[in-house]
């Protein structure tokens, strides 16, 4: 090598060169770097969950459900079919002394949402005994946005992830008949009794005409929190305003798939529909980390105000098409609960909303001339 | 062979930190990437400490220019200098970029980004979830790269310090006094 001015004195010998590589100790020196850096990249691997197969990741639930539903590129993996739905919140005050959350200062709030219908098929036909959804983006001029998925179930049949994605393996169509085996899904409802005992709940729930008068609960607990840091258990509701009309097979109309959703549209036409947000305060000793259990009656219940919606919408570029309802969006002044469910859904629900983001769009089913009376 | 001066302290200080909340979030990140249960967890580490990231990068770039580092030994070839150079621009572009590009992403997924469960972060970008969906996979990348660029800034640094033992190491690892130093400076080499 060139010597340089800067050099007082030359090396002994150049460390650079390949050939120190022989010298005594370089071999297991290399082999210790090698080591350090394999050791990185193990850790790394195992983090991301490459060295447990049987880990469960939000990949493996995604594929779980393209698996059942079938590949519907732009839509969501759950609860695909849906209408955007925009209003607002007036807020009481009632809910102040539990929460310092913005929109339950007394006023009003913007509100956009969805309505959907539960299951992975963006084209099925609705059906009266599908679980309907309400999604709620409730918008406060000066931010706390508080986001909410809500169904019109009592309770939610699994317990957390692994439940939930093994029902939906188990609910696969099978290729001999194209529909999911019966048989299989007895066998996962048998080895899972809180999701036997949510069912029977589930199932002897009244089902009411249509989405317009029907009420939505967050299922999951979560917890208000007050200006001074105390922290109340709660579960809250969307209730139907209006008078609630039991469904009858009559209404199931064959040859209006879209029947639920349109009827929707055109109540909207009629004028604004109502719901009161009702939380349920949680005692000491009622669940908070399992969402298959119902607390029990007569816990306190408030009113904490209205929500009115007066528009409709198809899904479309930049509406409720493109907002990920995740349930743990939540303003200060409400925090989640030890729910395992909750961050599960959270990462379903962005792992859904990444895929869906990327991928070419189609038209919802849903659209309102298709309603005829469009709003 | 002359051996490097020391970084100086604010420098040495800054790299070592930042090595420890860099390495972390790349494990959180992959982690999170893949997590159900611990999802949540994660992502509410994953956001303040970005912005962490991102202030530090600032303060060290800005440190750097005003604190140079100590030149590379002057034995050591064009190759591996450029090899030195190049790769730790790359680590700079990447600490100031990822947390960029992760809050870009955020802002144009619609998303509130509330820091520890008080503090909004503003949104950089309108929302769109096209753009939010190149981004997010843009993120990955990255994080990926640095990962990459990070085992060979280890590989190299443990290079210095096991094979070449030309100073370069202990010129950043040093965090003793001057004496222990120059203890191992004069310390016999196993077979120079």
């Amino acid at each position: 090598m060139k010597p340089r001015s800067s050099t007082p004195s030359p090396a002994p010998s150049n460390p650079y060169r390949l050939s120190s590589l022989r010298r005594r100790g370089a071999p297991l020196a290399l082999a210790g770097i090698a080591l350090a850096v394999a050791a990185v990249v193990a850790c790394f691997a195992y983090a991301g969950g490459w060295l447990s197969p049987d880990r469960l990741t939000q990949a493996k639930v995604m594929a779980a459900f393209d698996a059942a539903n079938g590949v519907h590129p732009g839509f969501r993996r759950n609860h695909a079919k849906g209408l955007c739905i925009a209003g607002s919140f007036d807020s009481n005050g009632a809910g102040e002394r539990l929460s310092s959350a913005a929109v339950f200062q007394p006023g009003r709030t913007p509100v956009v949402g969805r309505f959907a219908l539960a299951g992975g098929q963006p084209f099925a036909g609705d059906a009266t005994g599908t679980v309907r959804s309400m999604a709620l983006s409730f918008r406060p001029a000066g931010g706390g946005e508080w986001r909410t998925g809500m169904n019109d179930i009592p309770v939610f049949p699994f317990r957390g992830a692994a439940a939930f994605t093994d029902q939906l393996v188990a609910s696969r169509p099978d290729p001999a008949t194209g529909k999911p085996d019966p048989a299989r899904l007895q066998a996962f409802v048998a080895s899972h009794p809180e999701t036997a005992a949510a069912l029977a709940l589930i199932k002897a729930r009244s089902v009411t005409s249509g989405f317009a008068d029907d009420s939505y609960n967050s299922l999951d607990a979560f917890r208000f929190v007050d200006a001074q840091g105390r922290a109340t258990p709660v579960r809250w509701s969307m209730v139907a305003a209006g008078p609630v009309v039991a469904a009858t097979p009559a209404e199931a109309s064959p040859d209006d798939p879209n029947f639920l959703f349109d009827a929707m549209i055109r109540r909207v036409a009629e004028g604004p529909v109502q719901w009161h947000l009702v939380v349920t305060l949680g005692q000491p000793g009622d669940p908070t980390d399992d969402a298959t259990l119902p607390w029990p009656a007569g816990r306190e219940r408030l009113d904490l105000g209205t929500l009115t919606i007066d528009r409709v919408e198809a899904e479309a570029a930049g509406n409720c098409r493109d907002i990920n309802f995740d349930p743990l969006v939540l303003p200060p002044g409400i925090a989640p609960t030890d729910d395992p469910l909750l961050s599960a859904r959270s990462a379903a629900y962005a792992r859904s909303f990444t895929l869906r983001a990327g991928e070419p769009k189609q038209p919802s089913a849903v659209q309102l001339q298709a309603s005829g009376k469009g709003s | 062979m002359n051996r490097p001066a020391r970084f100086p302290f604010a420098s040495r200080l800054l790299h070592w930190v930042m090595a420890a909340l860099i390495l972390a979030m790349l494990f959180i990140g992959i982690a999170m990437a893949a997590s159900l249960t611990d999802y949540h967890r994660l992502v509410t580490i994953h956001e303040p400490l970005g912005l962490l990231i991102l202030v530090l990068a600032a303060v060290r770039v800005i440190n750097r220019l005003l604190a140079p580092p100590p030149p590379l030994p002057a034995a050591m070839p064009r190759p591996m200098r450029l090899a030195a150079h190049g790769s730790h621009l790359l680590l700079y572009l990447l600490m100031v970029a990822l947390p960029l590009v992760g809050w870009a992403m955020l802002s144009a997924a619609g998303y509130p980004i509330l820091l520890l469960g008080t503090v909004e972060l503003p949104p950089i970008l309108a929302p769109d979830a096209g753009l939010y969906a190149l981004l997010r996979s843009a993120h990955t990348v990255l994080a990926l790269l640095l990962f990459a660029t990070f085992l060979g800034h280890l590989a190299a640094a443990l290079a210095h310090a096991l094979l070449f033992r030309d100073g370069v190491f202990s010129s950043m690892a040093g965090f003793g006094g001057r004496r222990a130093a120059a203890a191992r400076r004069i310390r016999p080499r196993a077979s120079a």
